[in-house]
């Protein structure tokens, strides 16, 4: 496999033009947004949380333009929450944050798990292209800021 | 250290690409293809021996101590001074030394605050901005040549104003022409569009700023790399340009300025090297260009640049222009060809050697990356000019950018590149 073909894997190009999650959901119960910019390529995403009574996941809803890097990891990522049944607990999410910014930053020396992260392993390839790790990450990080605002 | 321009033999870029030795390499394999000059330029062997040359043999700090290295140093710096001033047209005494175009527009916009504050030489009045004055800048400017003129508005209560674009890339000198008013102070725009490629008419603006008084500040970044350059006879009172960018070293650049507008400017640093008399509570301060060129100077940088502009000379401007004229043409003709590709700004006009593009369906991220794996490097992001970017209804685009070492295969090797981006990533027929 090219060294293009690693990074742009298949999954990720179905993911980037058929994308899940994207258009934001009715914010229902506990919710919180958060926005973020990729100052240098312009590219921004909108990402909503909402949480169920017992403060797990209930979903993740996102809106935003940028590359197919971009838009795939956002999209793996909600797939990754919806697949959760009954929420994802807040303290797994934080983990799987943590765990795939670590393999992002490896420079492909840690891959990401498909056991834990479904799809978005396809995105190990990342990492070995430190300008696209931001792209990458874009949507985690929404992630991640939102999951902070929503009590 | 002057040298005779060589002037209307064609260039051979075959022959040039020898003296630059980055462009051997190869990226993944490929032969590295370099069409982001617009970014930053490739270096010369004669400007990197520059460098190593002083820093082996002359290093000392300028304009102090009385030992020989100091005294060779400070020639050498001054020559250079002489050598860049030459090459945009000037005098020694109307360059100051930068570290590169955002620092010179910077320079420019505080100092215009001290002024306002009523700090400088009794004549730096003259700069005073009052709360409703206006500075006009284009929607086509880099960030470098847009912000630092929102904050002197936000610090003097001055009003930014605007001169729009045409959908095809000119400025629009209709709308120029009711937005420099009466009210106009400052005129800051560029002389080539990093997006756009297109020469700007200077003369025009030039003529409607001076028609009501304004200062009129031009970013040549663009166009002193590329474009036989005279400032003077463009008729600015302040100009910027950025030594990588033409073939010189990073941290030094240029701000050029009519002499009688130096010599009224107050200091925007202050501090060693710029002063005639210091006392505990006051200071007295050089006459330019010193006084704007407080602290250690960048030496050896500046004696990068002047063998940089040297070289430019060596080949000469006008061939260079040719040359690139040459690959702009086919660059522009080659992407109208290729579907999904829209062109940023394609009116008939004057122009460097620079496209930047939208490759519908595809992320200008994901173009860059496939360029990239077949060793062909581009610029790709809002290339600092997002207002120019929402105005084309884009966050992103592709820019291709050449240089006088760039040859037509290597056009060609980007074209035909292209024409599989948009199968790779599944799009369009």
């Amino acid at each position: 496999m090219s060294g293009l073909e690693s990074l742009y894997q298949e999954l990720i190009l179905e993911h980037s033009k058929r994308p899940h999650g994207k258009g934001i959901a009715e914010p229902e119960g506990a919710a919180a947004t958060s926005h973020q910019r990729n100052p240098i390529c312009g590219d921004e995403i909108t990402l909503q949380v909402r949480m169920n009574a017992d403060d797990t996941v209930r979903d993740v809803t996102w809106d935003g333009a940028g590359c197919s890097i971009s838009q795939a990891s956002a999209s793996m990522l909600a797939v990754l929450v919806d697949d959760r049944e009954g929420g994802m607990p807040r303290a797994e999410a934080t983990a799987l944050i943590d765990g795939f910014r670590t393999s992002l930053r490896s420079r492909g020396t840690i891959p990401i798990d498909e056991e834990t992260y479904g799809d978005a392993e396809a995105l190990s390839g990342v990492s070995k292209y430190t300008a696209r790790v931001k792209c990458a990450m874009l949507a985690w990080v929404a992630f991640e800021d939102a999951l902070a605002r929503a009590s | 250290m002057s040298s005779s321009p060589r002037t209307s033999i064609a260039l051979d870029p075959r022959a040039l690409r020898e003296d630059f030795p980055i462009l051997g390499r190869s990226v993944d394999g490929h032969p590295l293809v370099y069409l982001d000059s617009a970014a930053t330029s490739q270096k010369p062997r004669a400007v990197i021996d520059a460098e190593v040359a002083f820093l082996t043999n002359e290093n000392a700090a300028v304009h102090r101590g009385a030992h020989t290295l100091a005294a060779e140093a400070t020639e050498l710096f001054e020559d250079a001074r002489a050598t860049v001033a030459g090459f945009v047209g000037a005098a020694p005494e109307q360059l100051v030394w930068t570290s590169g175009a955002t620092a010179g527009l910077n320079l420019v916009a505080y100092a215009i605050g001290n002024a306002t504050l009523g700090r400088g030489v009794p004549e730096s009045v003259r700069f005073a901005l009052a709360p409703g004055d206006e500075i006009v800048v284009t929607e086509i400017e880099h960030h470098a040549n847009l912000v630092p003129w929102q904050e002197l508005a936000a610090r003097t209560g001055a009003v930014l104003r605007h001169i729009p674009v045409h959908e095809d890339g000119q400025l629009d000198l209709d709308a120029a022409a009711s937005v420099i008013g009466e009210r106009t102070r400052i005129v800051a725009f560029t002389h080539v569009s990093n997006v756009l490629g297109i020469v700007n008419p200077v003369p025009e603006l030039v003529a409607l700023a001076h028609g009501v008084g304004a200062l009129t500040v031009l970013d040549a970044c663009q166009s002193a790399p590329h474009l036989p350059l005279d400032l003077p006879e463009l008729g600015v009172d302040l100009a910027v340009f950025s030594g990588h960018k033409m073939l010189g070293p990073y941290g030094i650049g240029g701000l050029y300025g009519r002499a009688d507008v130096l010599e009224a400017l107050p200091p925007f640093l202050t501090g060693g090297s710029m002063i005639t008399k210091v006392g505990l509570d006051r200071t007295e301060f050089l006459p330019p260009p010193q006084r704007f060129e407080a602290g250690t100077q960048p030496v050896s940088q500046a004696i990068g640049l002047a063998a940089a502009v040297r070289y430019l000379d060596a080949v000469g401007m006008d061939a260079v222009h040719a040359h690139e004229r040459l690959l702009e043409r086919r660059l522009r003709d080659g992407l109208r060809e290729i579907a999904g590709v829209r062109l940023l700004g394609d009116a008939p006009a004057e122009r460097v050697g620079l496209a930047a593009f939208d490759v519908d369906g595809v992320h200008a991220h994901d173009v860059g990356q496939f360029l990239d794996s077949r060793g062909i490097a581009v610029r790709v992001g809002h290339h600092c000019a997002a207002p120019l970017h929402a105005r084309f209804g884009l966050t992103a685009s592709v820019r291709a950018s050449t240089a006088l070492y760039n040859t037509t295969d290597e056009v060609d090797v980007f074209l035909d590149a292209l024409t599989h981006v948009r199968p790779f990533f599944g799009v369009g027929a």
